[in-house]
């Protein structure tokens, strides 16, 4: 079963696809032009200390988000099966 | 046909190896410039290539070519108006897809381009292969495979420029397809711009119609400004966005980027080839431990704390080494120069105050280097991830630590590139609050002075105070933006998405430029500005002087007190007149200098003549009984010596009273009391506004005015230490108002270009306030406790 939640509900090293960027103005931007669209494969790879930013794993390269950025990116997911 | 000349544009992404392709290509025939009108720094470097002489520009790292921060407009301003022959984007063979989408953005523009596929080998080591030569067809660009850090592929890079810019291709902006429904509102648009005739041929009329449905502000304005275009652009605009918002519930400037990455991954798609699916990589593996939530923080302080003692040990016998050769050169005038203005405008105004400046050239080289570690591995990217929601809760961004880190955030930077380390944050609030609070960081200028109030007053474990003093700017810094932020600077956060670029060995040639730029920059400094104030300030402390009259009375003095030794029972005999006291007190000064450096008795002179014995009977034929020593002249030497040094130091009080500084400082005495500052503070932390050096040279050139004639010499922080005048709490007293008070008049400038001379004006007041706040509270309650009084 497949879910779509927010970049923020993921736990630590989850993987997903990105779903929709809903993130408009400068910080869509921003966030597309770093290579978070539509269709792009991410993994979570870590919280810093305060638990935000958060690092995300794309296939290149790592980008940090802070936690209301990351609310802007809905992902596609493996919902656990129960 | 071919010009002789070429202008190349160098670009790409941040991280990509623009720089060390920069530096592989002209080598050290490159210097720093400023774009007009903004201070994004411009790299210039020059290479001659197959009977060509190409400059290269380097321009500022950009993800995007959109007009949101300062670094992408003056990209973008630059290609418009200056038209380069070729334009080269260095692109990050590891990271394709998110590189290209620059390079997809300069064939929007129309630019002549190619790309240089960089970093092939490590995309190797990723299991990563690219078919350049498919690339460059799908892109209708030429490519050359690049290995920068090895030299691999920059003559190649170069033969492909010259052939590329001795075709003279045009600016033909070619654009992709960005689906029906924006395909045709761009046609409708550059239709209408056509036919206003808008702005001749300076911007390709697509591109600016592909900018207007972004909603780039820059050209929105542009359009606004022609009222023939701007109804119908802005009409066509706004239907467009309204439809795609009920069709597709997306904005226009999200379907181009999408339709963008679209039109890469197609391409990516039949050109790269990955062979491992296993993307743990080292730099993965370093951040688990470096960005851990526990071991990270802890290893990062240990990381900075580690950059100290670094710095410390190893500039400290280099430091030793300059100040010596600055003592030899300055005994070595002394005695060639005779006396006079010109001999003291040298030793006292230049070599004392560019000397206390270029002392700490190791100190700030060393530092710089341990910096240029930090940014060239991309540790300084994991510092901003890891302390980023600490200086949001102060209002500002994680990049906002970069810029107070080079101001001297770990001690030692300079507020200056500091200030335009600002420029990569991209709200004008956080920007102009970081800007504000850098000033208060602890710079390489700040330096001496805390190293002499430290050495004389805390003696006990100097980096451990140096540490404190650093973490208290960090405090006054944070809660000054704070307050910032929630008063004059009020406003919204902005975006943090940023790259963690992968852990890269720094390459030697790379540090040694950067820390040799930044060196050489406060070198500069010292050769310009510091050596016009020091000879300013001499000037200042030493004109216009003691009256005819008043000089004649001191004279008059010294008289009486020689003429009442000179008649001395034990004395007449021995030192007959005034010549003769003058050659004892001659050889008593070098005696007792030598001494000072020598411990031996092999100084003892000949007995000869009375002079000689007088100096034996003073200084080595020592009393058996305190009775004994009565009368004679060893206690009649040390009195007078003594009333002698009364006078001179009275004479010197007020012949620097009486000078311009002394009447300033004598003026600010009302305001600074209360923080136990006296005129000749005042003098040194005028002089500071020049630049923050300039304190500890004042201090120098005034305690060493104060006891020029004084046969001891020894180091201004020792004659601190024994002056009764001064005490722990002033000396803290003074480190917290220097740490806080007007930044110098260079960084002043740079926040001025950097934001307005509203905010340039405002950064002087605000920390003045703080700083005479802060001072006060923290001496009067020293004062009213008893803290080291």
């Amino acid at each position: 079963m497949k879910k779509i939640i927010k970049m923020r509900e993921m736990s630590d090293n989850q993987s997903g696809k990105i779903h929709r960027v809903m993130a408009t103005g400068e910080m869509g931007r921003r966030i597309r032009e770093m290579g978070l669209v539509q269709g792009v494969a991410i993994r979570i790879q870590g919280r810093a200390p305060l638990k935000d930013p958060v690092a995300v794993r794309l296939t290149d390269c790592t980008l940090t988000l802070r936690n209301n950025e990351a609310d802007g990116v809905l992902v596609e997911v493996e919902a656990p099966t129960e | 046909m071919a010009a002789k000349t070429l202008k190349i544009a160098l670009s790409g992404n941040p991280n990509a190896g623009k720089t060390t392709i920069f530096n592989a290509i002209t080598g050290a025939r490159q210097h720093i410039a400023n774009y007009p009108g903004v201070t994004v720094e411009k790299k210039v470097g020059h290479v001659r290539h197959r009977g060509f002489d190409i400059e290269v520009v380097d321009l500022p790292g950009t993800y995007s070519l959109t007009a949101y921060s300062l670094e992408e407009i003056v990209a973008r301003d630059f290609l418009v108006n200056e038209k380069p022959d070729v334009v080269v984007d260095i692109v990050d063979a590891s990271n394709l897809d998110r590189n290209l989408y620059l390079a997809l953005q300069f064939r929007e523009l129309g630019a002549p381009l190619i790309l240089a596929l960089n970093m092939v080998d490590v995309a190797e080591a990723r299991g990563i292969s690219i078919e350049e030569e498919r690339l460059s067809e799908l892109l209708e660009v030429p490519v050359v495979p690049t290995v920068a850090r090895s030299h691999k592929g920059i003559d190649a890079l170069l033969d492909r420029i010259v052939e590329v810019a001795a075709q003279t291709p045009p600016w033909t902006s070619s654009l992709i397809s960005y689906g029906n429904d924006i395909d045709g509102s761009l046609n409708e648009i550059e239709e209408a711009i056509l036919q206003g005739d808008f702005h001749g041929d300076t911007y390709p009329p697509r591109w600016l119609a592909l900018k207007c449905l972004e909603g780039d502000q820059q050209i929105l304005e542009l359009i606004q400004k022609n009222s023939d275009v701007r109804s119908d652009v802005e009409e066509v605009c706004k239907r467009i966005a309204r439809h795609t918002l009920n069709t597709l519930e997306e904005e226009p400037e999200g379907i181009i980027a999408d339709h963008r990455y679209g039109y890469i991954a197609g391409v990516t798609r039949k050109v790269v080839k990955r062979r491992i699916e296993s993307r743990l990589n080292i730099s993965d593996q370093i951040d688990r431990v470096l960005t851990d939530r526990l071991i990270g923080p802890l290893l990062m302080i240990g990381i900075l704390y580690g950059i100290y003692e670094f710095t410390f040990w190893a500039s400290e016998t280099p430091v030793e080494v300059l100040a010596m050769v600055f003592g030899w050169l300055k005994s070595g005038v002394s005695a060639v120069l005779p006396e006079g203005p010109i001999q003291s405008m040298i030793v006292s105004g230049i070599i004392d105050g560019v000397g206390g400046v270029l002392g700490f050239v190791p100190l700030i080289m060393f530092l710089f280097f341990a910096i240029s570690v930090m940014e060239d591995s991309g540790y300084l990217a994991r510092v901003a991830y890891m302390l980023d929601r600490v200086l949001r809760w102060f209002g500002l961004h994680g990049n906002s630590v970069i810029a107070l880190l080079i101001s001297g955030g770990i001690s030692g930077g300079c507020a200056v590139p500091g200030v335009m380390a600002t420029r990569t944050l991209r709200d004008p609030k956080e920007r102009i609050a970081t800007l504000l609070v850098v000033p208060f960081m602890n710079c390489g200028a700040k330096l001496p002075l805390f190293g002499l109030l430290i050495a004389a007053f805390f003696k006990t474990g100097e980096a451990r105070m140096l540490f404190v003093f650093t973490l208290l700017s960090w405090i006054f810094a944070l809660f000054a933006a704070k307050i910032l932020r929630a008063t004059v600077l009020r406003g919204p956060k902005t975006p943090f998405v940023m790259e963690l670029p992968p852990y890269r060995a720094p390459t030697f040639k790379g540090l040694l430029i950067h820390t040799w730029e930044r060196t050489w920059q406060y070198i500069k400094k010292a050769g310009t500005v510091i050596l016009g104030i020091s000879i300013l300030l001499w000037a200042m402390m030493t004109y216009p002087g003691l009256s005819q009259e008043r000089v004649e009375y001191f004279e008059g003095q010294e008289k009486q007190v020689q003429r009442a030794f000179l008649s001395h029972p034990s004395v007449q005999p021995l030192v007959p007149d005034v010549r003769a006291l003058e050659e004892l007190d001659r050889l008593a000064a070098s005696l007792l200098q030598s001494s000072a450096e020598d411990d031996s008795g092999s100084l003892e002179p000949k007995k000869g003549n009375g002079v000689s014995q007088a100096l034996h009977q003073i200084f080595f034929a020592a009393p058996s009984s305190p009775e004994e020593a009565e009368g004679t002249i060893r206690t009649a030497y040390t009195d007078y010596r003594s009333r002698m040094k009364t006078l001179q130091a009275a004479r010197q009080r007020e012949a620097l009273l009486s000078t311009v500084a002394g009447s300033m400082g004598r003026a600010l005495e009302r305001f600074t009391a209360p923080l136990g500052f006296d005129y000749r503070l005042n003098v040194a932390l005028v002089g500071g506004f020049a630049a923050k050096e300039v304190i500890v040279s004042t201090l120098g050139t005034a305690y060493s005015l104060e006891e020029a004639e004084a046969p001891e010499e020894g180091s201004l922080s020792r004659r601190l230490r024994n002056d009764p005048a001064w005490n722990p709490l002033r000396a803290f007293a003074l480190i917290l108002f220097t740490m806080l008070y007007v930044p110098c008049f260079v960084t002043v400038v740079s926040i001025r270009r950097e934001s307005s001379w509203k905010w340039a004006g405002f950064s002087i007041v605000f920390n003045l306030v703080v700083a005479y706040v802060v001072t006060l509270a923290v001496y009067q309650t020293g004062l009213a406790l008893g803290i080291g009084v």
